[in-house]
This record gives structure tokens, C-alpha cells and sequence, in this order.
């Protein structure tokens, strides 16, 4: 059980505490699970959360920075102001816990449709957009010379790997052609400037409270490059959830996003964020048929991944309306 | 020729029995699982109702973007290539309509909810 060796390791590096109770696991596949738990202590219980590869699963997938890069990351974040939990600790390899780390727990919401329809954020909505741009300034800001090393994307790059991952697919699909040729035919090149990028940051992966943003999460696909791709992968509809109008994760406009982005001393530049949007629509229609792929060849033969294989078409529809809208 | 009823008729009176008769009974992750099941059902009945016509109608749009003719696999199979080798664009007559067809026809399987879908749906096909 896996309260033993937490109970274990919790004693050597949070003074006074007893033990850990209410372990549960929150998510994972083989390769990476996410675990909560409480830290008994006489000052009252901690709130805690596991994310570790167990033994055996050393190895990151290509694009993602590894554990302890994402620890790193994310205590950075919190030093800096950046809404982050607090990185606690470290695993180490005599705790037979596997790689990892270990935070603070956060409380709040990350699902997209409670965010945008319960009336307990019905007051934290209309500022979200703004207060989004604000928290990706801040996370643009983060002190390079302290970042672990990141793999460093330019836009050209990551059009020539999403481009192998869809032929791979052997899916001929003709709106990917489009998109693919359109981000040929309007790659803004290498941005002036190259930041940290969080790569995942949108609706999902950032626990909202009747205050607003409280964490950022799921840092796993960080890396150098051009700052505006955060902007637009935030705006791709798939993260609307249904609110289309409202392009910032359903929340609110690109005005008000592009507005906080700037008051915290920042430029936007909203071609490239276009381009962004439009490569982060096809990345997710091309992780889609990644989906349709192993549900296919295995290990994971699920319902689930069947049913996100067939949901390529909505990024379709997507890519049409930004590439060849309708009038009207 | 195989006897009746019919795939879509069968397939259709199982998800009403998962969806009414089971899916109270359950809860949890479970419970999940069966409404993706029962997803899996409607999206599978769907096409079997929609797609001979969708792909016939396809079909004939690409044979007169294309001035060729083959399985509506094969002339994607060329629609892709012609587009990745600029051969066609957005410029190129039709193009557009085709794809907008196309996909529209595709959503109405997949996803009829989608809320990008019934936008466009609304302004007329």
C-alpha cells in the first residue's frame, strides 16, 4: 500500500508529522499517476498531492520535461508569484516511491463545465480572461538563467513535427492539408523573443475559485519558444467548452486577455497568436488520432479513447471556421 | 441478403435499454462508462443511417474537383496529396464548399452537439 512508503517519507522531510491517511489516486496512466493524500500532523492535517512515474517508468515521452523539471518549474512559479502549489518535496530513490514529487494540495475546481456554468464562479467569470493574461505574463517573466533545461521549439519546428505526427497516422484528412499549408504559408518565423512556455495552459489545467485563478497546472509539456503560443492554445475552441463566443477558454474575449497580458508590462502580438490557435486546433485533432491509434494497436483499447478518436472532426469544423469562414 | 431488423433498428433498441433500464441502476465510474457506451451506440446508428448518402454525395463533389474517380477513400487519398502539393487551395472553385459539405456531414455523426456545428447549422447547412 502505497501509505506505508508515503507515511515513510512524509516523517524524514515535514516536521512533526505522524503518517498520511486518505491516499487515492486522482488520474494516471502507466507511465505517470497523480495521487492525493492527507499529512497527519498535531497542527492539523495537510492537504497533499503525489504525481510520480512508479519504478520502472523512468522514461519521458519525447515532447514532455520530466518530473523533476515540472518540480522545478512550478516552485519557481510559486517564488515568483505565479498562481502554483508549493513544491514540498522531492522524491528521492531510497523512498521506493518511484520519481516524482510532492505539493500542496490546492483547493478548487479544474472542470471546465462546472468553471463555466455554477453560480459559485459566477462572480470570478467576467474577470478570468484578464486576470489569464495577467498569470501568463508572470509565467513569461520567470527568470530563464533558473529554468531547468527545456527542450526549444521554433514555430518552423513544430510545424515539420506535427506534420510527421498526422502522415504517421496514415489519415489522410484534406482540412489538415489545409492547416498544414496555411501554417507553412503563414509561419511568422523565429519570435524576437523566446520565453518560457507552459504548453498546456488552458481550461482543464488550472484550478478556479470563487476568487479566480488559484493554480496552474500540468506543466509537463513546458518548454523555450514563442510566448504567444500559450496565448493561442488558450483560445483554441476546444477549450470553450460550448461558450464559442467567448474565445478564452469560454471564459472571456482576446481583448481582455491581451489587455491583462499588457497591463503586467508585456506585447502581444496578435498575429502570431492567431497562428497559434490555429496550429494548437490541429495539434489536438492530430492528439486525437494519436488517441484513435492506440485505442487501435493498443495498450489502452478503451471506450473513451475510441469515442476522443472520433472527435478529429470537431477540430475540423474548427480549422474551417478560421481558415475559410462562411459569410454571415 | 440478411435477415431483418435491420443493424440501425438493433442497434438503436439496445441503447434505449442501456440508456432506460440500466443506466438508473448504476453509479460512479461506472455510470461513465455506460453513458460512453451508449454514446458509442447513438454515434454507430447515426452513421449507419446517414452515411450511404453523405458518401455518395462526396464522392460526386470530389470526382468533379478531382476529374477522377474511385472509392470515396481513394479520392481523399488524392484531395490530401493535391493539397499538400498546392496543386489545390481555398482559390480553387469549389474546394471550400466541398470541404464545408463534407465536414458538416461528418459532424452530424460524430458530434451534433458541438457547439461549432449547430452555429453553423443555423446559418443554413
Amino acid at each position: 500500500m502505497i501509505e506505508a512508503e508515503l507515511s515513510r517519507s512524509v516523517a524524514r522531510w515535514c516536521k512533526g508529522a505522524t503518517g498520511v491517511t486518505g491516499a487515492a489516486k486522482l488520474s494516471g496512466g502507466a507511465s505517470q499517476e497523480t495521487w492525493r493524500f492527507d499529512i497527519l500532523h498535531p497542527d492539523g492535517p495537510i492537504g497533499a498531492i503525489l504525481r510520480r512515474s512508479p519504478k520502472g517508468y523512468g522514461a519521458a515521452p519525447t515532447r514532455a520535461a520530466g518530473l523533476a523539471a515540472e518540480a522545478q518549474l512550478m516552485q519557481l512559479a510559486y517564488e515568483a508569484g505565479v498562481p502554483s502549489p508549493r513544491v514540498m518535496h522531492v522524491l528521492t530513490p531510497d523512498e521506493d516511491l518511484g520519481t516524482g514529487f510532492i505539493m500542496q494540495r490546492v483547493e478548487g475546481e479544474t472542470i471546465a463545465r462546472k468553471i463555466l456554468r455554477d453560480d459559485e464562479f459566477a462572480a470570478a467569470r467576467p474577470r478570468l480572461a484578464r486576470q489569464i493574461g495577467g498569470v501568463l505574463a508572470g509565467l513569461h517573466r520567470l527568470p530563464q538563467d533558473k529554468l531547468p533545461e527545456l527542450r526549444s521549439r521554433s514555430a518552423t519546428q513544430e510545424i515539420s513535427e506535427f506534420e510527421r505526427d498526422y502522415r504517421s497516422l496514415n489519415w489522410p484528412k484534406p482540412v489538415f492539408e489545409l492547416a498544414l499549408r496555411w501554417l507553412r504559408d503563414h509561419d511568422p518565423g523565429p519570435s524576437t523573443e523566446v520565453t518560457l512556455v507552459h504548453g498546456d495552459f488552458r481550461n482543464g489545467n488550472l484550478i478556479i475559485g470563487a476568487d479566480g485563478v488559484r493554480a496552474v497546472l500540468d506543466w509537463e509539456l513546458a518548454h523555450l519558444g514563442d510566448p504567444m503560443e500559450d496565448l493561442g492554445w488558450v483560445c483554441v475552441n476546444s477549450w470553450r467548452f460550448g461558450e464559442i463566443d467567448k474565445p478564452v477558454g469560454g471564459f472571456g474575449s482576446r481583448d481582455e486577455l491581451f489587455a491583462g497580458y499588457e497591463a503586467a508590462g508585456r506585447r502581444v502580438d496578435p498575429s502570431r497568436v492567431k497562428f497559434w490557435e490555429v496550429m494548437g486546433t490541429l495539434r489536438w485533432g492530430i492528439m486525437c488520432g494519436g488517441m484513435m491509434q492506440r485505442f487501435r494497436e493498443g495498450p489502452d483499447h478503451s471506450m473513451e479513447r475510441a469515442m476522443i478518436g472520433r472527435r478529429a472532426s470537431e477540430t475540423e469544423i474548427d480549422l474551417l471556421r478560421l481558415l475559410a469562414p462562411r459569410g454571415g | 441478403m440478411q435477415d431483418e431488423p435491420t443493424p440501425i433498428e438493433l442497434t438503436r433498441v439496445v441503447a434505449e435499454f442501456l440508456r432506460n433500464d440500466i443506466a438508473p441502476l448504476i453509479s460512479g465510474h461506472q455510470a461513465f462508462k455506460l453513458r460512453v457506451a451508449v454514446n458509442i451506440l447513438d454515434l454507430v446508428t447515426r452513421q449507419l443511417t446517414q452515411e450511404e448518402g453523405s458518401d455518395a454525395k462526396e464522392v460526386e463533389r470530389l470526382r468533379a474537383l478531382l476529374g477522377v474517380d474511385g472509392s470515396v477513400v481513394d479520392l481523399n487519398r488524392v484531395l490530401a496529396e493535391r493539397i499538400a502539393t498546392g496543386e489545390v487551395d481555398l482559390a480553387t472553385p469549389g474546394l471550400a464548399d466541398h470541404l464545408w459539405a463534407t465536414t458538416m456531414d461528418k459532424l452530424a455523426v460524430d458530434q451534433p452537439n458541438y457547439a461549432s456545428y449547430k452555429r453553423e447549422l443555423s446559418r443554413g447547412g
